[in-house]
């Protein structure tokens, strides 16, 4: 199996789209940097100038985690759109070229296949996020500095002290995987059925989006199911920066995310296990 | 082996004909039958395939030898019917199996990405082979592909991605080797190449193959056994030779003196063999041996014969077997 996923890789990092999330990523963390850079200090007067008056504000506010924690905020809603990139090719991109026929009639089975592709799509998850963790929080931290961390919780302001803030960015990262791991793997799901990776990108960017929509409106029966839809519980890793962090509801949401992994991975092997290879 | 080698083995087989048939069997099929919808692809088929056997799988397009490979390798599950390869159950026994099997499937597709050199390492990798390089570079060198292995497979000619084809299912030494139209897109030299290698695979390292071909010549040279199937049912099995022992074909005598040949034809029993005439030509239907005896008898009454040019035996054999549906 060990072997099976190393050649996924290969072959996943082989391909340049692959890389575009990363030079995405890339490209967007040191716009806004370089941009913070020169304004953001504006940006924290602006944001402070309420509560000047009543409290001596002291440290370095306008910090490395202050900058890694806005770039968390801008890029996580965007970042599916890269991942269902790698996602959508996974198995579609084997029919595409026809190397089905090359690669199942080897001694692996199909379930070994297929979920060597699962692992292969989580670990390229992985690899981004902390990419996009070496980005915004290290090269912030190196740029910017450290200190304590302003964080605004709806019209609380909440200032975590600097020696507690660590902890908090590692499991935000860590419930970003476990987000993005969902996203993969509806891609990878939509990927077992086609013959192209074009139908799966689209098919799962059309469900976040539309569950996103459908979250956003403000009607009794959409607010009813608001709380199913994934799409509601994976912007949850901004919990751990509220003061106290509630655990329930962060556990509840990586519950039900790690339960769609589980139920999407199934059902893709069922269907690939079954499926008639024509191609 | 180098071609030298190669070479000078295939001729001495040729010579010799050596061909061994053995009983244990390594492809038993019974009652195979794939239907996609209405359509019924295959259709109770029997196969037996044995080792060191060359077995020609000949049929027309749309017959069903793709979706017949395809059930034996589980590319696509049968609607009914039991296979046994080594005489295990690809579904229980499927690593052992495949472990021992080499193929290609219709036109061989890689990652078109990546060099020829990758593409046997991941696929040897996959099969348990030795993938050193050293071992990598004697399968390209064997297919002659050693000189464009850095290559990205995109630059490949058909012809290119065939042979490489075969590389990836040598390259792990399998026991059997199935190849769906393996000389498809090559040139006459690369097609003799193949056949060779074929021939070379069979008999010098015993392997057996199972080949799908439509090109009938090929399987008429090089296969030991085959069986004919048209729309999804199996016609006839058999070696080649038996199949064509009793079978008479349309042969051509050319001789000199056209009227009198006629003339003494017509007086002789040969008459009920008589055909067709044209210019200086006489078309027979005559078995293997009524040709010689024929020829000895024109030589007899005077008559020069200058050619005798059977018309292609096993293809009209397989167009009366596949049109006409017979047995």
């Amino acid at each position: 199996m060990i072997t099976l996923i190393w050649l996924e890789l290969q072959k996943m990092f082989r391909k340049w789209r692959t890389y575009i999330g990363f030079i995405a990523i890339g490209f967007l963390a040191i716009v806004v940097q370089v941009a913070l850079y020169f304004t953001g200090a504006k940006m924290i007067d602006f944001q402070m100038r309420g509560i000047e008056q009543s409290f001596v504000m002291v440290g370095n506010l306008f910090n490395g985690y202050f900058i890694a924690r806005f770039i968390l905020m801008a890029l996580i809603i965007h970042i599916p759109f890269l991942i269902v990139i790698v996602g959508g090719d996974l198995l579609s991109g084997e029919a595409t070229a026809g190397t089905y026929r090359m690669l199942l009639t080897r001694p692996a089975s199909r379930f070994q296949v297929v979920t060597a592709k699962f692992i292969a799509g989580w670990i390229s998850v992985l690899l981004l996020l902390v990419w996009l963790m070496f980005l915004s929080l290290i090269v912030s931290l190196l740029l910017f500095g450290s200190g304590p961390l302003l964080s605004f919780q709806g019209m609380k302001l909440v200032i975590i002290a600097q020696n507690d803030i660590l902890w908090r960015f590692l499991c935000a990262y860590l419930f970003a995987l476990i987000s993005m791991s969902t996203v993969i793997s509806i891609s990878i799901f939509f990927s077992s059925f086609v013959q192209n990776a074009i139908g799966p990108i689209a098919a799962t960017m059309a469900v976040i989006i539309i569950f996103l929509i459908l979250s956003a409106i403000p009607i009794d029966f959409f607010q009813t199911i608001k709380p199913y839809l994934f799409t509601n519980h994976m912007s949850q890793w901004d919990g751990f920066f509220s003061d106290p962090v509630d655990y329930g509801e962060i556990f509840h949401s990586m519950w039900y995310l790690l339960a769609h992994i589980v139920v999407i991975y199934g059902i893709t092997t069922y269907i690939f296990i079954k499926k008639d290879i024509l191609s | 082996m180098d071609g030298t080698t190669l070479t000078r083995f295939i001729r001495l087989n040729h010579q010799t004909n050596g061909v061994i048939l053995n009983s244990e069997q390594v492809i038993e099929v019974r009652g195979l039958t794939k239907k996609f919808g209405s359509l019924t692809a295959v259709n109770n088929l029997d196969l037996n395939v044995y080792r060191g056997d060359v077995f020609g799988f000949l049929g027309p397009n749309g017959a069903g030898k793709s979706t017949t490979i395809r059930m034996l390798l589980s590319l696509i599950k049968p609607t009914s019917g039991e296979m046994k390869i080594f005489g295990k159950s690809i579904t229980k026994d499927r690593k052992e199996i495949f472990s021992k099997i080499g193929a290609i499937v219709e036109k061989p597709d890689f990652y078109l990405y990546l060099s020829a050199y990758k593409n046997l390492e991941i696929l040897g990798k996959l099969s348990g082979a030795d993938t050193s390089k050293k071992k990598i570079m004697s399968m390209l060198e064997l297919v002659g592909l050693e000189k464009r292995y850095k290559s990205k497979v995109k630059t490949y000619s058909h012809g290119m991605k065939q042979r490489l084809g075969l590389a990836q299912a040598l390259l792990h030494d399998p026991e059997l080797i199935i190849l769906d139209e393996p000389t498809t897109g090559l040139d006459p030299q690369g097609m003799k190449e193949i056949r060779d290698l074929i021939i070379y695979l069979s008999r010098e390292k015993g392997k057996t193959i199972f080949l799908s071909s439509h090109i009938l010549h090929e399987v008429e040279l090089i296969a030991t056994r085959m069986i004919i199937i048209s729309k999804g049912t199996a016609q006839v099995e058999g070696t080649v030779e038996e199949l064509l022992k009793s079978e008479k074909v349309v042969v051509t005598f050319e001789v000199d003196k056209i009227e009198e040949a006629m003339k003494t034809v017509n007086e002789s029993k040969w008459k009920e063999n008589f055909k067709s005439t044209s210019k200086s030509e006489i078309n027979f239907e005559l078995t293997k041996n009524e040709i010689a005896l024929l020829n000895k008898y024109l030589i007899e009454k005077g008559i020069l014969v200058s050619a005798v040019v059977p018309v292609r035996s096993l293809e009209d054999y397989f167009l009366r077997i596949t049109e006409g549906g017979t047995k």
